[in-house]
Parts: structure tokens; C-alpha cells; sequence
């Protein structure tokens, strides 16, 4: 209880009035501004709880670094070389470890009882969502601008020059957003937080290091290579790698954005699925 | 006021099926609008899946309601634009303060960014929170959280407010102020069913009351019509010594000319009565044939008592039944 202690209950004390009586509805809040709103809550969100920005201060620190110095020499006996081929593939490799993070809060987040308060309004129902996507979306803003200033200071010249690295970034964002879709509908499908975190980070492995991010992949074997050749996260890391260094096809680019077609159309309706009949 | 165009809540036949276990089975309602419409039952009589029925967050698998004139599965969205639940659970968001959670409902419901924080502030003043304000909820204390919730819930106000358990868990103070709250809304036109485990919070703040278990309306009524159906009260009686309870129970049954329960409590004995006159001179018999009592009360019937009488089990039973 507050400290203001009266021997009668405070609420009592007030006239009722006005405050019981605010019947007249405004107009319904268009999709955008719905969105925009609960954003806001993921920021809020952030700001009450600094420490959650770490995982995306440090993941990019120690995986650029990690990869850059450990296997710069082994594979492309020279660090300075490798990291030009290497950078445009840790950012993408950061970025979508970042949006894991995403299934599994939505996971805790559907159990608390404002859910219930947020699926009887007459709002657009995927708001909360697309809400809470944009709200992540600052947060891979983040993890990228970092993993980039970070090759940059250790030697990474982007042959694309400003406008490449910044399409490469918006292009990177969109293909999250896009990914994040399978993320949700994990984090809705599944149980605890937990058995989330274990799947995606299973789902990620595999498609982040049977790809091209950190060799070559004529290197692998004819199996592994197939497997490649339809890894959208390798069309991505391509694409991203070829805006980056300013020769990228618009064939690479389109690629990308197919797959992110794809996923949307894919996931975002059995997200909004599993959604509408989470607890019936 | 009888007309069926008053009627705030009218259903039939409410069914849900959670896998094998039928938690609402054929519930029928009729709820005149304006007052407090009381939901008396214990857990996992189907209280809460009937409410979350007609707030629209659940589909019914069968049986058809009309909550303010609108089919709750044809209109959904008409019903949701008036009706306003406030669920067992705290439905508010833990990780953000009071503050924001007003203004983020109101944005939510189509307020400009101004008009948002007006009411937001209107609201925390009214429901006595203002100093919390600016607090994350998960610091509030339980009665906090309920009337923060409440505030949530009214931040449009709604025709129709869904109280399940409001008070379950509080203090007698912030009980006390959750009923005041609710009395101001009524008193502002706005119609509440509640759902209550208590038959004293029934009696307190309800026009009518019905009565659910095991997913039916078992009786319905006024609350004093409810408690006359159980007769005045009843006579708790704890004995010194446990091997007089068969000689007690026959002097009591016949001193009062109605059946005595022997409670689980194998000291002590219970007895519904209509009228307290006969209660002291059964107590005098008791000790005239030499049995002493330790204890006596003369009480208002208990939910359990009500479901005693309504269901010949108790609440408690009708719960582990039930889960």
C-alpha cells in the first residue's frame, strides 16, 4: 500500500463521477498505430531492463572477433583477407542469432494474463505482433551497427561504400523480420522458454553453418553443397556480402526477398493461428 | 425492466468441453442490465470458462448468448467493443509501470498520445495509485495490482464489466476497496457480473446471484432468497470430549427437531436451523445430560453449507471432483 494511510479506503473518498462514466470510444486505433503501440512496449520493455541488451552487445563483439583472429589464419592464412570475405557473414550470422531471442520471449510473454486483456480488444489482431517485431528490429539495429563498427576498426573496407553497407543493413533487417515469423510460431507451438531456446538454436545451427558465411562453399562436399545451393540464410549472406563489397546481382537480391516472401506467407498464419487458439 | 431488450446477458445451453471433461455443461442465463450479477461457485465449478464464454475469448461448443443484444460468436467484435473482463489472473503488463500500462491501453483503444496520458492520470488518481505511478507493477503490492487492473479494464468504460475472483487473495482492506470501485461503477450505469468463492462477497455487492457446479446453474436468486433456501444459519458445536459426540448428536436432534452433522472433526457437530429460538435451550439439554462444550456459534449458512444444501456435497468435494 502506498504510505498515505486514512481509516477509510482512499477510492471511497472521491466522488464517483467522470472517471466511471468515459463510455464514448474514440475511433479504433488504425493497424499502424496498434503496431506502433505495442513496439513502444517492447522498448519499454528494454529500457526497465538494460541487462537484455547484452546478449546483442556481446554477440557481436565476441563473434566477430572470435572468428576473425581464430580462424582468419587457419583458412585465409591472413586475417586482413578473411575478414573482407568474413565480416558480411558474421554480421548476417549476429543479426539472426538475435532474433531467437524473439520465440522464446514471446513464449514467456503469451503466459502473463495481459494476453488475455490484449486479445478482447478490437484492435487489429496481428498488432501485437508485428508490434513486437519492430520492437526487436531496434534490437537487431543494434547488433548489426556494432558488429559492422567493430570489422571496420580492425580493417574491414567495404568495397560498396556507404549506400552498400546501409542496403546490405535494411536488407539484412528485413530478412529478420521475415525469419522472426518462424521464431513466433515456435514460441507458440512449444512449451517453456526453454525447449524455445534449444530448438531455434538447433533450427540456427544449421542454418548458419551450412552456409557460405564462414568458407567457401566449394570447399564442402557435393552433399553439403546441395544443401547450401537452398539455404535461404546462404542467398542472404550473398547477397548481403555482394552489396557489401558493391557486386551484388539484383538475381541475389531478389533471391532474399523470395525467401522472405516465403516466410511471411508461411509462418505469419500459423503464428496468427496458433495465436487466436493459444489456451482454448 | 423485464423486457428482453434489458437483459444485459442472456444464454442458453453454454456448453465447453476441455478433452473429456465438460467444464460448462448446458448453462442458461438471464442477467437484467444495470446492478451486480454474483457468480457463486467453487473452483473449477466452470465460473471462469463461462465468463471467458461470454467475454468472447472463448468459442462455446454449444448453446448460443447474446451479451448486450450481440450473438457472442456471430458479433464478437460488437460484443468486445462494449464489454470490458478483468481476469483472475493479474492482467496487466508486470514488466512495465502503472503509468505506462494506462497509457498504452488507451492508446490501444484509439487515444491520441494526449488523451491517453490524461485519462491514464485520471485513473491512477481515482483508484488511489498515483504514487505508484511511475513503479513497475511487479512491485505492487496484490490489492495494487487488482485495482490497477480494475482501472485497465475501465479505461473505456465498459456496459459490461466481467469480475472473476476480484478479491480472491486480498487483505479485508483492499477487499473493501474493490468493492467501493464497484459500487462506483454501478452506481455510474455500468452492469458487473462477478465470480465469487465467497457467498459474503455474493451477499455484500449482488442483486441476484446464481449458483454454479460442476459446469450448471445449480440455483439462482437473490442472495437472501439463496440463504432462506438454507435455512437462518447454522449451529457449530465443539465438545470437550470427543466420546460424547453420538449422546450430543441425539439430544441436539432432538432438542432442535432437525438432523445433526457430524463434522470430520470428530469433536464436532453441526446443525442447520431456521429460527434461533430453539439453539439455547438445546445448549442448556447438552449440559444438563452432562456433556460440556468447549465452543458454539450460531453463523450465517457458508458457501458450503449453500452447497450442501444445493448439491448434498460440499464445495470442497465438488472441487476434487471437478479437477
Amino acid at each position: 500500500m502506498s504510505t498515505t494511510a486514512p481509516a477509510q479506503p482512499e477510492v471511497a473518498e472521491r466522488p464517483p463521477g467522470s472517471v466511471f462514466r468515459a463510455r464514448a470510444r474514440p475511433p479504433r486505433p488504425t493497424a499502424l498505430s496498434a503496431s506502433l503501440t505495442f513496439a513502444w512496449r517492447a522498448l519499454l520493455k528494454i529500457k526497465h531492463v538494460p541487462q537484455q541488451l547484452f546478449d546483442i552487445i556481446a554477440v557481436p563483439i565476441v563473434f566477430t572477433l572470435v572468428f576473425t583472429y581464430m580462424l582468419g589464419g587457419a583458412l585465409a592464412r591472413s586475417t586482413g583477407e578473411y575478414l573482407q570475405f568474413l565480416l558480411p557473414g558474421v554480421v548476417t550470422q549476429t543479426v539472426l542469432s538475435v532474433t531467437m531471442y524473439t520465440g522464446s520471449t514471446l513464449n514467456g510473454d503469451v503466459a502473463q494474463g495481459v494476453f488475455d486483456r490484449f486479445r478482447s480488444l478490437p484492435i487489429w489482431r496481428p498488432a501485437i505482433l508485428v508490434g513486437a517485431l519492430l520492437g526487436d528490429a531496434v534490437r537487431y539495429l543494434i547488433a548489426s551497427t556494432l558488429a559492422i563498427a567493430i570489422g571496420l576498426l580492425i580493417g574491414f573496407h567495404p568495397g560498396g561504400g556507404l549506400a552498400g553497407v546501409l542496403l546490405a543493413l535494411l536488407l539484412l533487417l528485413v530478412f529478420a523480420f521475415s525469419l522472426s515469423w518462424l521464431w513466433t510460431t515456435l514460441g507458440l507451438v512449444l512449451r517453456t522458454p526453454q525447449s524455445v531456446t534449444q530448438v531455434s538454436m538447433t533450427v540456427l545451427f544449421l542454418l548458419t553453418f551450412a552456409s557460405n558465411i564462414f568458407v567457401d562453399p566449394r570447399t564442402m562436399p557435393t552433399w553439403l553443397q546441395a544443401a547450401v545451393a537452398v539455404n535461404p540464410v546462404a542467398h542472404l549472406v550473398t547477397a548481403v556480402r555482394g552489396l557489401m563489397h558493391g557486386t551484388a546481382t539484383l538475381a541475389q537480391i531478389a533471391w532474399v526477398l523470395l525467401c522472405c516472401a516465403a516466410l511471411v506467407a508461411v509462418f505469419a498464419p500459423l503464428t496468427m493461428h496458433r495465436y487466436r487458439h493459444q489456451r482454448e | 425492466m423485464d423486457s428482453p431488450s434489458e437483459l444485459a446477458i442472456e444464454a442458453r445451453g453454454l456448453v465447453k468441453v476441455f478433452g473429456e471433461a465438460r467444464a460448462v455443461d448446458g448453462v442458461d442465463l438471464a442477467v437484467r442490465a444495470g446492478g451486480v450479477y454474483g457468480f457463486l461457485g467453487p473452483n473449477g465449478a466452470g465460473k471462469t470458462t463461462t465468463i471467458r464464454m461470454l467475454a468472447t475469448l472463448l468459442p462455446p461448443d454449444a448453446g448460443t448468448a447474446r451479451v448486450l443484444g450481440h450473438d457472442i460468436v456471430r458479433d464478437a467484435d460488437a460484443v468486445r467493443g462494449r464489454v470490458s473482463l478483468t481476469g483472475q489472473y493479474v492482467s496487466v503488463d508486470e514488466q512495465l509501470t502503472g503509468s505506462e500500462n494506462l497509457v498504452m491501453l488507451a492508446r490501444l483503444l484509439g487515444h491520441s498520445w494526449a488523451g491517453a496520458k490524461a485519462r491514464a492520470g485520471e485513473l491512477l488518481d481515482s483508484f488511489g495509485l498515483t504514487e505508484a505511478a511511475g513503479r513497475l507493477v511487479k512491485t505492487y503490492s496484490g490489492g495494487m495490482r487488482r485495482r490497477l487492473d480494475i482501472a485497465a479494464s475501465i479505461v473505456v468504460t465498459p456496459d459490461l464489466l466481467f469480475l472473476d475472483e476480484p478479491t480472491t487473495g486480498l487483505d479485508p482492506r483492499s477487499r473493501n476497496q474493490v468493492w467501493d470501485i464497484v459500487r462506483a461503477l454501478v452506481a455510474e450505469g455500468t452492469t458487473v457480473l462477478l465470480t465469487t468463492q465467497y457467498l459474503d462477497e455474493a451477499d455484500q455487492l449482488a442483486d441476484r446471484v446464481a449458483v454454479i457446479d460442476r459446469g450448471r446453474v445449480v440455483a439462482e436468486g437473490t442472495p437472501s432468497e439463496l440463504k432462506a433456501s438454507v435455512g437462518s444459519g447454522t449451529l457449530h458445536v465443539r465438545l470437550r470430549d470427543p466420546q460424547h459426540r453420538l449422546k450430543a448428536e441425539r439430544v441436539l436432534s432432538q432438542a432442535l427437531g432437525v438432523p445433526v452433522h457430524l463434522e470430520s472433526d470428530p469433536a464436532a457437530l453441526s446443525a442447520r436451523v431456521s429460527d434461533p429460538e430453539p439453539v439455547a435451550r438445546a445448549l442448556a439439554r447438552l449440559s444438563r445430560s452432562g456433556v460440556a462444550v468447549t465452543h458454539f456459534t450460531l453463523g450465517q449458512p457458508s458457501l458450503d453449507e449453500v452447497f450442501l444444501t444445493l448439491t448434498g456435497r460440499t464445495a470442497e468435494d465438488s472441487t476434487k471432483d471437478t479437477t
